[in-house]
């Protein structure tokens, strides 16, 4: 009996969600008075062991090349014989481009339970009870699991990275590993960004400023706050910016820290992708923009005139100017 | 070749978000409800390219639902598709429902199974995998490409920060998002010739669910917004810094 955490890496680098994997799932542990496990796929270069200043206490690591790119079948297989051995009880994932791969196929196969992007920990004074998003960050449920086995995928940047002391064990997995059936044959990553999708802080642009042209805009001030830039359904309609920018109903859904919209109206469809975000500021022209009612903070203002204002506000705070 | 595409029904997207029954059902008055956005635009348009590229391939559309989803897949088919198949039962989790579908799918011997990325109400993301673990096939989630090479897929699939480009052998399931297809009207001879397409009804496979919804809550209201005065942006960064602490 344990919680079993996935620890997701890439590049064998482990990813920043499965830090907020382990917090969780090792809070989760002590809820239920048990001890709180990882499971790592494929080779790494990171040090395993010093992941149990996370409150993981064991790693379970089945170095096996044929895991060093993603294959849902595969790895959920793999999890399973973890699961197995471990006796897990309840097992944790991100929520991410990976966890939405794997904790579906896992919960299929050992008709477990589960709850896809959870946003808090488990009630569980009567019962198993988790909350999660639902209506595209517009309402929450309250889900309650039934079966033995429990799955939870939690969202990015709802739980927060906890670092305490600690070493943990990291013991081989002997695991049966099947051939992957999918082929990775090219990975194109944005270098030199950060991906919007993990990013703490984004800045987004919308159809307020007028032309592709004028993102430098944008990118500046993206550029001092340490950023990712993204941009309304319009904006990548029209190609001013890449598709993958895009946040909304329709594209990417974040829920960064910090969003800060820039001559986006604040549409219905665009608000159900961000949200989520911890803190929203709106900076619009008009005072009828929707989107200020949905806003933390907000400047009526031209954009043109405000945001290299706030840029240089924001560098001198960072002693960068 | 053949294809199934997997169709929900959604409230639409500005529907009002408010529950009964003590918070435990949403409110279904007056809402306007519609084919789920990424399965209609990007799952199911894409099958109609490939289908537009293609002739022989037969395409079919699966829904779990009562009579009542009937308008959402007569709506689908006018935009294509050979036939639909309801499965008469409503969604109990996720796991009831991807049992259905797979049920379905083995039944029709697919080579693809298309979904939606998630649905706009549940926001699971579930369906696609829970169906390819019961078919016991590869799953691809996320993918912003689809191209064929004979029997195999040519996918790519979002990752944080890019995407990966892979090749799987058929048959695959597969959960698609915005890039895979662009959005299409249906037109009138889609609309009349669906009408006469061919939707079966067969009855549910007895499965037990593994969740139930307790209840649903809204979020806290905003406190409403901090204005800031437009000739002094440097307030907005001290609020950041001071109050919200977020930079």
């Amino acid at each position: 009996m344990s919680v079993l955490i996935f620890i997701d890496q890439a590049d064998g680098h482990v990813k920043k969600a499965a830090y907020e994997a382990m917090s969780y799932g090792a809070a989760v542990a002590a809820q239920l008075g048990t001890s709180a496990e990882g499971v790592v796929l494929g080779p790494v270069s990171d040090d395993l062991a010093a992941l149990g200043k996370y409150g993981v206490k064991k790693i379970h690591h089945v170095n096996n090349p044929a895991l060093d790119h993603f294959d849902a079948q595969v790895f959920t297989k793999v999890i399973a014989q973890v699961v197995e051995s471990t006796g897990a009880q309840v097992v944790v994932f991100s929520n991410n481009v990976d966890g939405k791969g794997i904790a579906p196929r896992l919960a299929a196969r050992l008709k477990a339970g589960l709850v896809p992007g959870a946003v808090s920990l488990p009630e569980t004074g009567n019962g198993f009870v988790v909350k999660k998003n639902v209506f595209s960050g517009k309402a929450f449920a309250n889900i309650a699991v039934n079966s033995p086995i429990k799955i939870i995928s939690v969202n990015p940047n709802s739980y927060p990275v906890k670092e305490g002391e600690g070493t943990a064990e990291v013991a081989a997995f002997n695991a049966t590993v099947d051939a992957p059936k999918v082929k990775v044959t090219a990975t194109n990553k944005v270098t030199g960004e950060v991906p919007l999708s993990e990013a703490e802080i984004v800045v987004s642009g919308g159809r307020g400023l007028k032309g592709p042209e004028n993102w430098g805009l944008v990118e500046d001030l993206a550029k001092a706050l340490g950023a990712a830039t993204a941009c309304s359904r319009p904006v990548a309609d029209v190609h001013w910016r890449p598709h993958h920018e895009h946040v909304g109903q329709t594209g990417l859904a974040i829920a960064p820290n910090l969003y800060i919209a820039i001559g986006i109206s604040g549409a219905i469809q665009h608000l159900a992708g961000v949200n989520r975000s911890k803190v929203i500021v709106v900076i619009n022209k008009d005072p009828e923009a929707p989107f200020f009612k949905a806003a933390d903070y907000g400047i009526v203002g031209d954009a043109f005139e405000v945001v290299p204002k706030i840029t240089e506000a924001v560098k001198k705070l960072k002693g960068m100017a | 070749m053949k294809i199934l595409v997997c169709i929900s029904k959604t409230p639409d997207t500005t529907a009002k978000i408010a529950f009964t029954d003590n918070n435990t059902k949403f409110a279904e008055a007056g809402v306007q409800w519609i084919i789920n956005p990424y399965d209609e635009w990007y799952a199911l348009v894409r099958a109609i390219e490939l289908k537009e590229k293609d002739p022989s391939i037969v395409l079919h559309l699966v829904t779990v639902g009562g009579a009542d989803t009937e308008p959402i897949i007569r709506k689908a088919l006018a935009l294509g598709g050979d036939e639909a198949i309801r499965v008469n039962a409503d969604s109990r989790d996720s796991f009831y429902v991807a049992s259905q579908i797979a049920h379905v799918a083995k039944e029709g011997g697919y080579d693809l199974v298309f979904t939606g990325r998630e649905t706009i109400d549940y926001n699971g993301s579930s369906i696609g995998g829970m169906v390819a673990e019961l078919l016991d096939q590869p799953y691809i989630p996320l993918a912003v490409k689809f191209e064929l090479n004979g029997t195999t897929a040519i996918i790519n699939r979002e990752i944080e920060g890019g995407e990966e480009v892979c090749e799987v052998p058929l048959p695959v399931v597969v959960s698609c998002q915005k890039g895979m297809a662009e959005q299409r009207i249906p037109n009138m001879k889609g609309i009349m010739g669906a009408r006469t397409k061919p939707l079966k009804v067969v009855e549910p496979v007895a499965v037990d669910t593994l969740t139930s919804i307790v209840g649903f809550e809204l979020p806290p209201a905003k406190a409403g917004v901090k204005l800031v005065p437009a000739d002094n942006p440097a307030e907005l960064v001290r609020l950041l810094h001071e109050e919200a602490k977020v930079i």
